[in-house]
């Protein structure tokens, strides 16, 4: 057994030690621009993580100090208390992402109060933004987004549609799935899936067994998007029953290059991680900002631009 | 005549009975009352296709390979929280040595085992050593592993999910032991005389059996002989019904509680092998939660939350059940939103029935 005693001395060491260490980074840093992102979105989200890239890169080229925070799981309350403590700590600017606005307007308000300039990215949406103080909204209205995906498809004479949802409850891909439908102009169902692999593939065969008349399936991200092509492919449907979806990623966009996706919606996150750091650092060097929002999507990824991407999205830059 | 002379003390139990006593049993049962469920429910709608069979078999098979050692290990009183994480950290060790260090596929396949027996080890360490419950210390490890998978991944690829591995295992010694399909020829046949149906294309519907679900029945059938006819077996029992009296009786119990750790690792390091080069990709989510479906699946199966007791033939019924209640819901044409209730209750009576017919089992002797 060990003794907490004998534990007790060299951890406290330690501590004093980063104290001090955070200490002198602080002052020598104190001309350097610090921006500091709050998420609803984890890195290891394969979204976010592009988001984080666009993010870290900015902050190289630019000589920017920035930070990225996202509670583990999705929980309002955790990241309004994030959003305080960021707050408390003064950054040159804060991004936050508003998916739910009766939880987080008043930690938002309160920063803005606190003199700390905001910018709202990917969920939120222009109107809260500015209703809240915040600088700009910068982002791809999901439902919107959903909207013009329904209307791609209502064009093509498909009305037999189901959105594979790998993760209900995440507003936003509901919001995706609901757009779709006031685009198609019909009930959509919603099939709920799962993010491990082999049972979202299952679940796709299984739907299409039971659904055998479905003529387009809408993935609503890459984590079920690779596996309702591959169900697609199992079922010898792949290329007659049409699909689609958010979000890229290298095998989509080889599917989209084959034939056997029609496309896939991309919301350029990239531009809302670089981009704010750049606009934080004009506005700290020279009180220069833009005065209008800055939508990134959706841009529609098909058979003519997707092969010029892939190598892109290997690198987690689409 | 000798052979009537009877030592009093050794009670005749039927062969039904000792039957009855098994700790599958009740699982056995569960199973048949879920079959029946979705066959009046979902009889007709392909569930029991080949096709369909196929589908629920590939859920249940993989989540088999982790429930089987998982099983053991609790029978010898101590939990794994850590192989959900497990999955995902040994999905990532597979994918990147290959796809951005050029290793070939085996080679990063025996890296991914032998680090994962390690962290196995690791864990039965920390628990026989610090005595804390294996519950907290591998709840630390479901966290660490989560943590080192992403930053690894995110730092040496900018992504979280690393794609690309069908194309290097095309020609890997290794590849067709994890993702191949086992019986084709059989198959084939099967679907020209009619017995299995064929696509639109005209292919048959199934193309053959996935080799996990050979893995599934292999590695349930060795764990059952490890614990029911090896000398390690009476170590898993003992040291789970009363670990001090094994210890005093000369049993090493540290020594078996570590080697199931490692198997444990190493099923979750099968589990990721299977399904990255299945999926070609890996994520840094992959397994979430398998850790509880494991320990649900052994329970469904009649193992003793408190150990001492349990078998790895129930594990298996147990992921049965899980992957039939899973996929079978899809067929029975359920609003999919009612999908956790509904599986979380037929869990539930599937757990309740089991018990009850246990009990009366035990009972009747």
């Amino acid at each position: 057994m060990f003794s907490l005693a004998k534990l007790a001395k060299p951890a406290l060491g330690l501590l004093a030690g980063f104290t001090m260490m955070a200490a002198a980074t602080t002052l020598a840093a104190a001309d350097e621009t610090r921006v500091v992102f709050v998420t609803h979105g984890q890195s290891g989200d394969p979204y976010w993580s592009v988001v984080k890239n666009g993010m870290d890169d900015a902050a190289k080229t630019l000589g920017v100090k920035a930070e990225y925070l996202a509670p583990e799981t999705f929980d309002m309350a955790k990241m309004g208390q994030m959003i305080d403590a960021i707050a408390a700590s003064k950054p040159d600017g804060m991004v936050v992402s508003i998916p739910d606005a009766a939880a987080l307007s008043t930690p938002v308000k309160n920063a803005v109060a606190a003199g700390i300039p905001v910018i709202v990215i990917d969920s939120g949406g222009s109107k809260l933004t500015h209703d809240l103080g915040g600088l700009l909204f910068m982002g791809q209205d999901e439902f919107q987004a959903g909207v013009m995906a329904g209307e791609r498809i209502k064009v093509l004479g498909l009305t037999k549609a189901v959105c594979a949802n790998h993760e209900v409850g995440n507003s936003s891909l509901d919001d995706r799935c609901a757009g779709f439908a006031k685009g198609l102009g019909v009930d959509v169902p919603v099939m709920n899936g799962v993010i491990d692999p082999t049972e979202m593939k299952n679940r796709v065969i299984a739907y299409m067994t039971a659904h055998a008349d479905t003529q387009f399936i809408l993935a609503v991200g890459a984590r079920g998007a690779e596996p309702t092509l591959a169900a697609l492919d199992e079922l010898g449907l792949a290329g007659k029953v049409k699909t689609g979806t958010f979000d890229l990623s290298p095998t989509i966009l080889q599917a989209v290059v084959a034939g056997k996706m029609e496309w896939g919606i991309d919301a350029q996150q990239y531009a809302m991680g670089y981009i704010p750091v750049a606009m934080f650092d004009l506005w700290k060097k020279y009180k220069i900002m833009p005065i209008a929002d800055y939508p990134t999507g959706p841009g529609f990824v098909t058979k003519d631009t997707a092969a010029s991407v892939i190598e892109l999205s290997k690198l987690g830059k689409r | 005549m000798v052979s009537e002379i009877r030592d009093e003390r050794v009670r005749s139990v039927s062969r039904l009975s000792r039957l009855l006593s098994r700790p599958e049993l009740g699982a056995a049962a569960g199973t048949v009352l879920v079959f029946v469920f979705f066959a009046i429910t979902a009889g007709g709608t392909g569930l029991f296709s080949a096709k369909g069979i196929i589908n629920f078999l590939e859920v249940s098979a993989q989540l088999g390979i982790l429930a089987a050692p998982v099983a053991l290990l609790m029978i010898a009183g101590e939990f794994d929280l850590s192989v959900g994480s497990m999955i995902g950290f040994a999905g990532i060790l597979i994918a990147i040595p290959a796809v951005f260090w050029g290793w070939p596929i085996w080679l990063s396949l025996l890296f991914t085992f032998a680090v994962c027996g390690g962290i196995g080890a690791l864990n039965g360490l920390a628990v026989v050593r610090t005595g804390l419950p294996s519950f907290i210390v591998t709840l630390g490890s479901l966290f660490m592993l989560r943590g080192l998978t992403l930053g690894l991944t995110r730092g040496i690829s900018g992504r979280t999910q690393v794609s690309g591995v069908h194309e290097l295992a095309q020609n890997d010694p290794l590849n067709s032991l994890f993702s191949g399909q086992v019986f084709s020829g059989l198959i084939a046949w099967l679907s020209n005389i009619g017995l299995i149906g064929k696509r639109a294309d005209g292919l048959p519907s199934i193309s053959g059996i996935p080799v996990s679900i050979v893995w599934w029945i292999v590695l349930t059938l060795a764990c059952t002989w490890l614990l029911t006819r090896s000398r390690f077996g009476n170590w898993i029992f003992a040291a789970g019904g009363e670990a001090n009296a094994a210890r005093n009786l000369g049993v090493p119990v540290a020594r078996t509680k570590i080697t199931l750790f490692v198997m444990t690792a190493l099923a979750a390091a099968l589990f990721a092998a299977i399904q990255v080069l299945v999926t070609g990709s890996a994520d840094t989510l992959r397994g979430t939660q398998k850790e509880f479906e494991a320990i649900i699946a052994v329970v469904i199966g009649g193992t003793l939350l408190t150990g001492g007791y349990g078998s790895a033939i129930g594990a298996m019924f147990g992921a049965l059940i899980f992957g039939v209640v899973q996929m079978g819901i899809f067929y029975t044409g359920i609003d999919t939103d009612w999908f956790k209730l509904f599986m979380g209750a037929m869990m539930v009576i599937a757990v309740l029935f089991n018990s009850y017919v246990r009990n009366r089992a035990m009972r009747s002797r």
